[in-house]
This record gives structure tokens, C-alpha cells and sequence, in this order.
């Protein structure tokens, strides 16, 4: 072989392999890092792992924040509209975290239960909340869970589509504001 | 009337542009002299009619024109002046005007600044601008048009969004824009060589300089964004790996990729084929940037409410432009003729590892970044990935991008013996390792804190082994020092750039200490060797907002009184939003960081209280990386171009 074919081989082999452990170390990260997105009714269906974090978003159920005498530890609960999970946060809430807001919290259930008038529900611990910085937007995953949760209760009521579809024009209508 | 001025002269000016990038085109093809001049006529026409239209909206700002539906949305009779100004760009419609108006801009400097070229080549270069322009104004005019009547007007504006209302978006969507922007320019001239077959060093070296000045406004537009957010919205935070930070921070890893590439091509031709795909890769992936920004389809703190239909303009115009490009490069890719040959052990070797290093890391973020967006496609469920992917990825990538760069630099082209870059870096490693182990008696340090402060301090001191190793037998060594060229001191500036922002991420990162806490007025915490104590908080009146203003004194280890800080919790009336603004005690080495949370009861508030070491290098870094680019331009090689130039036109 000669030695400018040689060199070129030996540059060839150092890029494939570097770029090689760098794709298996990329896939391997981003395969422990990915946070899946969950709403209060899947939660509730038992889609979300127990022990594992993920992301749940919903609207802060009016009168349900509660905040321990520390100061730091707050209560409260995260709805759909059709399911509700509590949640327990040790922290700095965001700004625009009000009750009636959508918001995504990361963390994990704990995989006990609290008792609420209507009954059990899971009990969530967050790591980290988010409320986005535009007190009119609506997190994407929230609106669709919203909506989802929405046609699904009312399918169940009424059963007529039309009606459905109003209710989510009206939502999304406020979205467009 | 204003208004419908603004909106005449942008459809004047895409008629201007359809013209810019169909003559001159034209003429390079056929050689016709008069239609490649007419092309310096229309750039500035062009320029008018869109700094008109800049300057109207502008105006219907200052006087309050809410009739108009984007200032009626982004501003308030209430709003102080400097934001009714930054609120032109405030939002999504002024923005595409910003980035127009900088677009037809950078044009105007291609135009004159640019007469050493062949002027079929400058002919090409502003016609594809041309294109671009095009793309945007259809862009402004038919889904995002700022100049909208409301009818009937509104008595009075929606205010600009709080967080927006901050010196740091005066400065920071501008510069950010010039280097997105710039990268443009950047592609139009491999674009132009690509259709004229004309890719040489004298391409190579006309190419540099622009990608160097472009590089420097993306850098200190990132390094603003970071700043900010540290200041107004990140509770302290500097990086968050958001999607649009990483929107900015693709184009930028590719550009300093590029900029790199750029300096093999010039000096013999190696590279060129990857050199142009990563002009083209460049100002693609600030394209798909906004695209990302703009159309809403990522969760991130920058989604603001969007609109679908932009965001498949954004997507068509993205994919014309990357498919466009990409086929343009498969059809004239082959005849490129292959650079020069070098030994494995070469500087050029090194410049190509780094190279791979660079584009690995955008593939990286790249990919987390759009993760999500393919697995929503295929409807698998929502997910993000998380900041700890971004970690784990990141640093070992980068980390033996440090030690490349400290030794290519060292190194000679073509080829180089071991012994010789071995006797060079001897000291260099030296001194990192002992600076590198001194760090593990630190009380903090760690394994990582060790090895990034010595990979920074091998960067430095092998930057002071080069300047030794120029001056060194060279006789006067005054003389010799003068004689070394500005682009040298440019490189290293910039390195050492990159080690002061390393010096700053290990420190913050591995030694930062925080506190949340509820504290009544009176009490009193310490942190990081500082006392902290709450004086309580009262309210009063700004300008278009009601605020608490806090007061916390802090005190040092030997009593002295250090600082009074005075976060704030703002409500803005108009929107009733709150905002926090932090307290910030900022220095050299360490800032004492304090934010007004939650108002409890009895005058309490919970607070987040941080001792951050060693922040302000992370930007301090950036702005020397800019000045080591800035440096870099003014190196006479580029400078030569202009004198020659003047005694032509003399």
C-alpha cells in the first residue's frame, strides 16, 4: 500500500471511530434523558411509569394550592378537566403559576395516594415546574390533553360531536388571544 | 398614512428584489457588463425601501398609532421610549422586518465592499441575496405583515410582553440577527462559486473574512441571550438547553467549524467539498433556527403563541433553500478537485479532527433537538430530552476538542514530526498538570474540575509557548513580535476566549451554592461566606408597573458590609403579569444573586438566595472570542485588498 493511500485509511478509521463512539454515547444518553409527557387521564389509566420521571401538565385546579408553614413546600392539584393528580413541590414556583393555569411539572409518582372529596388520587412529586413566559400561551401538550379529555367527557354525556367541537373552538379561540 | 407607506415600500421593494436576482444572474451568464453593474443600483434601492418601511413602523411605535395591530399588540402609551423602540422587534411580525432590513444590509456591504472581486462573482453573490430577500418578503408580506390595520383602532396597547422589557432585548435579537444573517452572505458566495466552478483559495480568502465577522455577532448575540436570561428569566441560570438556544447554537458550532475549514482551503486547498457544505450546512441550520422559533411546533420558553401557516411558509422556504443548495452541491460536488496531500500527523489532520469534533456536537444537539418533533410524527407520545442528555453529550466531545486546540496551533502544515510538537507542548502539559491537580485540594473539586481547569490552562499556556516559539531565535525579539501578523493574535485571543469560558462553566457549574427560603424581615442566613439579612420589602409605583422592591444587606466574613441588594417583584399592569427582577452584587469572581419568590404572610418572603463563582468569565470568555475574530479581520491580508483597491480608484 502506499503511504498516501495508508494515510488516508488511518484518517478514515480515527473519523468513523470517533464519530462512531460519539453516536453510541448520543443514542445511549438520549435514550435515559427522554421524559415522556403524560396527562391526569393516562396517569390515571396507569400509563405513566411508577419511579420514573415524566412530564405532567394540566390546569392548577382552583383553591387547591397550599402552601406548609416553611414557606417552601406547596400543594396542590393538576386537572384536565376530567382526572385530577396532587402534587407536592419543595421550591421557587415560576411567576405565572396561578390557579387555573396550564402548566408542566417533571417529577415522579411516589405511588401513594391522597384522599380528595371524590376519592384516591396518585400523588406526584415535582422536581420542576414550568409555566411559560407569555401569560396567554397554553403549553402545546396541555391544550391537546385538555382537548382530548374534553371531547372524550362530553362524548360520554351528550354523545353529540357537534357540541365537542364548539367547546374546543371556544378553547382554542382563547388560545388564538 | 405611515403605515401605508411601510406597506407600499415593501411590495416596491420585492419587485426590487426579484429584479436583484434575476439581472445581474443573467448578466455573469452572459457576460453583460451593464446588466452585472445594474446590480449595485437595485441593492441600494432595495436597502431605501426597507429601512423606509423599518423606519414607518418604527414611527407608528413612537407616536402610539394603536390602530395599527402589532403595535396595538406590543406596545402601551405607558411604555417607556427605548422599549417602544425594541418593541418594533418585540415580536414576531417586527422581528422578520429586523431580520429584512439586516438581510438587505449585509447586501449593501457584499455590494461595496467588494471590488477587488471579479465582478461576475459579486454579480452571483447579490443575486442569490436577492433570492433570499425575496423568500422573506413574500414571507412579510402575505403571512406576517406588520403594518395590519385595526379596525376600529384600539384606545390603547396590549403592552409589550415584561420580560421583553429589558436592555438585553434592545441589544441581544439585533446582534443575534446580524450573525444569523451574516451566514448568509456566506452562502451566497459557495453558492456563486458553486454555480461559476470557481472554487479556489482566492475564494477561500474572500469567503473568510465574512464568516469571521458573522461568527462574531452570533457569539456576542448568544452570549447576550445567556446574560439576560441569567439576569431577567433563568432564576439565575445561564444555559438551559432550550430548543432556540440550541437553535442559535447549531449555526454556530458549524460556522466555528467552518471559519477553521476555511483557513486549510485558503492556505492549500485541502477540505474544499466540506468546507462548502458547511457554509451551506451553516446558514441551513439558522433557516431551520427560526423555523423552529417561529412556528411553535417545540415546547420551549421562547414559544410564544404562533401561527401554523407561518410555520409552513418557514418549512417550504426551508426546504427550497436546503434541497436547493444540497443539489447544486451533488452536481457540482465531483469537480472539485481534491486539496493537497498531508501526513497524518499534521496541523491539518488536527484542524479536520476538530472539525469533526465541532459538526459532531451540532449532530448532537441537532438530534436531541428534533427528537421530539419526529417522535410526535409518529405519534409515540410527547417527550423532551431532558438537560442531563445535553451534559453527558457535550463534554466528552469537547473536551479533546480543548487539547486539539491547544496543539494545532503548534503545529506545522502538510506534515510534522512528534518529537518537535513534543519539545513545544512539554511545558504547556506541565503546567496544566500541576494547575489541574492543584485544583483536587480545592474544597469542592473533583476529577472533572481538574481536568477542565488544566485542559484551560494547557490551553493558555500553550498559547504563550507560541508567541514564545515566534520571537525565539529570531534574533531582536522586539522586532520579530512586531512583525507577527494580527490574524495570529486574533486566533489566540479567541482561544483564550475559549478557555476563560471553560474556566467560568467549571467554576459555576461545580461550586455554585443556592438557597430557597422563606425569611421573615430580620432574618438572616449565610451563604458562600457572606451574610444575607432581609430588611423587608415595600411596594412602590414605576412607570407602567407596581413593585415590591426588597432590601438585603450583605455582609462579609470580616463584617464589612458588601452590598445592598434590591430585587424586585414586578406586576405589570397592563398584562398583570409579574416579573422578577434579581438583585445582583456582580464581580470578577463571584456574583451574590438574590430573588424576590412569593410574598407570605407577616412581611415574609421565600427568597432564592445564590453564590455564584466565577459567571461572569462564562460571557467575559464570549467577548473575547468576539475580539479575537474582530482582531482577525483587520489582519492586513484583508486590509491590503482595500488600499489595493483605493490606487485602482485612484
Amino acid at each position: 500500500m502506499n503511504p498516501k493511500r495508508k494515510n488516508r485509511l488511518i484518517l478514515v478509521f480515527l473519523i468513523l471511530a470517533g464519530v462512531g463512539a460519539a453516536v453510541t454515547l448520543g443514542l445511549k444518553a438520549l435514550d435515559q434523558n427522554l421524559l415522556y409527557f403524560f396527562s391526569p387521564t393516562q396517569v390515571k389509566a396507569g400509563e405513566a411509569p411508577l419511579g420514573y420521571s415524566f412530564r405532567l401538565g394540566g390546569l392548577v385546579s382552583d383553591g387547591t394550592v397550599k402552601r406548609e408553614k416553611d414557606g417552601m413546600t406547596i400543594h396542590f392539584d393538576i386537572t384536565d378537566n376530567a382526572e385530577t393528580i396532587a402534587v407536592t413541590y419543595v421550591g421557587i414556583l415560576p411567576d405565572l403559576f396561578r390557579e387555573g393555569q396550564g402548566i408542566v411539572a417533571t417529577g415522579k409518582l411516589d405511588g401513594s395516594t391522597i384522599d380528595r372529596p371524590k376519592g384516591k388520587i396518585a400523588h406526584f412529586i415535582a422536581e420542576e415546574v414550568l409555566a411559560k413566559h407569555d401569560e396567554n400561551y397554553m403549553p402545546p401538550e396541555v391544550q391537546d390533553a385538555l382537548d382530548k379529555a374534553d371531547v372524550e367527557g362530553k362524548e360520554a354525556m351528550v354523545k353529540t360531536a357537534a357540541e365537542a367541537a364548539s367547546a374546543k373552538s371556544e378553547v382554542s379561540g382563547e388560545k388564538a388571544q | 398614512m405611515i403605515p401605508e407607506i411601510g406597506n407600499i415600500s415593501l411590495a416596491i421593494a420585492l419587485a426590487v428584489s426579484i429584479i436583484l436576482a434575476a439581472l445581474p444572474m443573467i448578466g455573469a451568464h452572459k457576460n453583460s457588463l451593464q446588466l452585472m453593474q445594474f446590480s449595485r443600483y437595485a441593492v441600494v434601492a432595495q436597502f431605501f425601501l426597507i429601512s423606509v418601511s423599518f423606519a414607518a413602523l418604527a414611527y407608528s411605535f413612537t407616536i402610539d398609532d394603536f390602530s395599527v395591530r402589532y403595535v396595538a399588540a406590543n406596545s402601551n402609551s405607558a411604555l417607556p421610549m427605548m422599549f417602544k423602540i425594541s418593541a418594533v422587534w418585540g415580536a414576531h411580525e417586527g422581528s422578520f422586518l429586523l431580520w429584512l432590513l439586516i438581510l438587505s444590509g449585509w447586501t449593501m456591504a457584499v455590494a461595496f465592499f467588494s471590488k477587488s472581486l471579479p465582478l461576475s462573482m459579486t454579480s452571483r453573490v447579490l443575486s442569490v441575496m436577492g433570492m433570499l430577500s425575496i423568500g422573506f418578503l413574500l414571507f412579510i408580506i402575505f403571512t406576517s405583515n406588520p403594518f395590519e390595520r385595526l379596525f376600529p383602532g384600539a384606545l390603547d396597547g396590549k403592552d409589550l410582553n415584561p420580560l421583553l422589557q429589558d436592555f438585553g432585548l434592545v441589544i441581544h435579537p439585533p446582534m443575534l440577527y446580524m450573525g444569523y444573517v451574516g451566514l448568509s452572505v456566506v452562502f451566497s458566495i459557495s453558492i456563486a462559486g458553486l454555480i461559476s466552478g470557481q472554487l479556489d483559495s482566492a475564494w477561500a480568502r474572500w469567503s473568510r473574512p465574512w464568516t469571521v465577522i458573522a461568527w462574531v455577532f452570533l457569539t456576542l448575540g448568544i452570549a447576550l441571550g445567556s446574560w439576560w436570561a441569567y439576569y431577567e428569566l433563568g432564576w439565575g441560570g445561564w444555559w438551559f438547553w432550550d430548543p432556540v438556544e440550541n437553535a442559535s447554537f447549531m449555526p454556530w458550532l458549524v460556522a466555528t467549524a467552518l471559519l477553521h475549514s476555511l483557513i486549510v482551503t485558503e492556505k492549500h486547498g485541502a477540505f474544499k467539498s466540506w468546507t462548502v457544505l458547511l457554509s451551506l450546512l451553516a446558514f441551513s441550520l439558522s433557516l431551520l433556527g427560526t423555523f423552529l422559533v417561529r412556528s411553535g411546533v417545540l415546547v420551549s420558553v421562547h414559544a410564544f403563541a404562533s401561527d401554523p401557516t407561518r410555520g409552513s411558509f418557514i418549512l417550504a422556504f426551508l426546504v427550497l433553500v436546503i434541497a436547493g443548495s444540497l443539489t447544486l452541491y451533488a452536481i457540482r460536488g465531483p469537480s472539485m478537485k481534491g486539496g493537497g496531500y498531508f501526513n497524518v500527523f499534521s496541523k491539518d489532520t488536527f484542524m479536520l479532527l476538530g472539525n469533526i469534533l465541532l459538526t459532531v456536537a451540532c449532530a448532537m444537539v441537532l438530534l436531541a433537538t428534533l427528537y421530539p418533533l419526529l417522535d410526535q410524527l409518529i405519534d409515540l407520545g410527547k417527550l423532551s430530552v431532558g438537560k442531563p442528555y445535553f451534559n453527558a453529550v457535550f463534554v466528552p466531545i469537547m473536551l479533546p476538542a480543548l487539547v486539539i486546540m491547544s496543539m494545532a496551533p503548534l503545529m506545522r502544515w502538510k506534515g510534522d514530526n512528534f518529537s518537535r510538537v513534543a519539545k513545544h507542548m512539554i511545558i504547556p502539559v506541565f503546567v496544566a498538570f500541576a494547575v489541574g491537580f492543584s485544583m483536587l485540594l480545592l474544597e469542592k473539586g473533583s476529577v472533572m474540575v481538574s481536568i477542565s481547569i488544566g485542559l484551560a490552562t494547557l490551553i493558555v499556556s500553550s498559547v504563550v509557548m507560541s508567541f514564545v516559539d515566534r520571537v525565539r531565535n529570531k534574533g531582536n525579539a522586539f522586532t520579530a513580535f512586531k512583525k507577527i501578523p494580527l490574524s495570529f493574535f486574533g486566533m489566540n485571543l479567541a482561544h483564550i476566549g475559549v478557555a476563560i469560558f471553560v474556566v467560568g462553566v467549571t467554576f459555576t457549574e461545580s461550586m455554585s451554592l443556592q438557597k430557597d427560603l422563606r425569611m421573615e424581615p430580620g432574618d438572616t442566613i449565610s451563604l458562600g461566606g457572606y451574610s444575607f439579612t432581609f430588611e423587608g420589602a415595600k411596594s412602590h409605583q414605576g412607570p407602567n408597573y407596581i413593585a415590591y422592591e426588597g432590601a438585603i444587606s450583605v455582609v462579609g466574613e470580616k463584617g464589612e458590609t458588601v452590598a445592598v441588594l434590591t430585587p424586585e417583584k414586578r406586576i405589570y399592569q397592563v398584562r398583570g403579569m409579574p416579573m422578577t427582577e434579581a438583585g445582583i452584587d456582580a464581580g470578577l469572581f463571584r456574583d451574590l444573586f438574590v430573588a424576590l419568590a412569593e410574598q407570605l404572610d407577616n412581611g415574609a418572603w421565600s427568597l432564592r438566595i445564590y453564590y455564584k463563582p466565577f459567571i461572569r468569565w462564562i460571557w467575559l470568555g464570549c467577548i473575547f472570542m468576539g475580539l479575537g475574530g474582530f482582531v482577525a479581520v483587520l489582519d492586513r491580508r484583508y486590509r491590503l485588498k482595500v488600499a489595493n483597491k483605493k490606487t485602482v480608484a485612484a
